[in-house]
């Protein structure tokens, strides 16, 4: 029998067994996306807060596709651009159903998306005095990793690339480096292409990625969602595996003796 | 007959003529909004869903309803 031991994702002392979150953006109905989630194996979903349409009632809600008894909705403050906007969207998230487990997202550039590091920390800050489990979104900078971990961050959750990129992890050193200082949840966030981006992140030795557009936007979204299942599967045991190292030559995998 | 006096208000940055008498309670029976859903902003404090009965509304109040739709 082979001896992986089984090991949960835990995030502010929530025990998942998934290691793969996934966003419910981008999705072309609810149905689908409902779907995509549950061949995902995915136990924590994104979700955002907006007004409510008021004209239009019968519009489908989220919440009667995806349970969030059974799924864990994690409240995003996607569309944020500063910690005034990022606050009040979390405070009005917690409100709608007891939500502490969140995420937090401001954006710095319309353009690339990237995480305003200042107003990012000064958010995380405030968050935690506030009793949020907070989970952060970041640029892959290891001096601002560990800043946010000091400031109360309950999981770390740098790029891969820009969202909704689908490039992949552009900077292997640094998370690795990120990695190797924090005992935080490590998630990879955003920029994952196809599953074995999420391979990689895994056998960087994070503890989970969060994938959205990848999924949502494939040309075939339910069978992307299982490959990037089995992939993050895949990534973590290969991690726990303990890789070769690596050499320059070659190394033949035949005895050398006997040869006739 | 009686003239109801009428109010405007601001609900989901939208402008909205309601009766004066109003009160957010009932307002929001009136739009079939699933309280266990939403969150509520009245001028940008949120409101206690469990006090919602005894909040009366202004003239020129602003008031925001927010909800979880799909997300990144």
């Amino acid at each position: 029998m082979v001896n992986l031991k089984k090991d949960n994702l835990i995030i502010a002392n929530k025990k998942f067994n998934s290691r793969l979150i996934v966003g419910t953006g981008k999705y072309k109905s609810m149905p689908e996306c409902a779907k995509a989630i549950k061949l995902s194996g995915a136990e924590i979903v994104t979700v955002a807060v907006r007004r409510v349409n008021i004209s239009d009632k019968n519009k489908p809600l989220l919440m009667d596709y995806v349970d969030p008894k059974k799924i864990t909705y994690l409240p995003n403050t996607a569309g944020c651009f500063n910690s005034k906007e990022a606050l009040r969207t979390l405070r009005l998230a917690r409100e709608i159903g007891g939500w502490k487990l969140v995420k937090l997202e401001v954006l710095g550039d319309k353009k690339n998306l990237f995480p305003d590091m200042i107003e990012t920390l000064k958010s995380t800050e405030v968050l935690a005095k506030e009793g949020f489990k907070v989970m952060v979104y970041c640029n892959d900078d290891p001096l601002m990793a560990k800043r946010l971990e000091n400031s109360g961050a309950d999981a770390i959750m740098p790029l891969a690339a820009p969202i909704g990129s689908g490039l992949g992890i552009q900077n292997k050193i640094n998370i690795q480096i990120i990695r190797k200082q924090t005992k935080l949840p490590l998630i990879i966030d955003a920029g994952l292409g196809q599953a074995s981006d999420a391979t990689i992140a895994m056998e960087l030795g994070c503890d989970g990625v969060l994938v959205n557009t990848a999924i949502a936007k494939a040309k075939k979204p339910f069978e992307m969602a299982l490959a990037f299942k089995n992939a993050v599967i895949a990534g973590r045991q290969s991690f726990q595996s303990g890789r070769i190292d690596k050499i320059l030559m070659g190394n033949p995998s035949s005895p050398s003796k006997g040869i006739i | 007959m009686k003239k109801i006096k009428k109010i405007k208000i601001k609900l989901n940055g939208k402008i909205k003529s309601i009766n004066q008498d109003s009160n957010l309670s009932l307002m929001l029976k009136n739009l079939k909004i699933p309280l266990n859903k939403v969150a509520i902003e009245l001028n940008e404090e949120i409101i206690d869903k469990k006090k919602i009965n005894k909040i009366k509304l202004n003239k020129n109040d602003k008031i925001e309803i927010v909800h979880f739709i799909g997300g990144g």
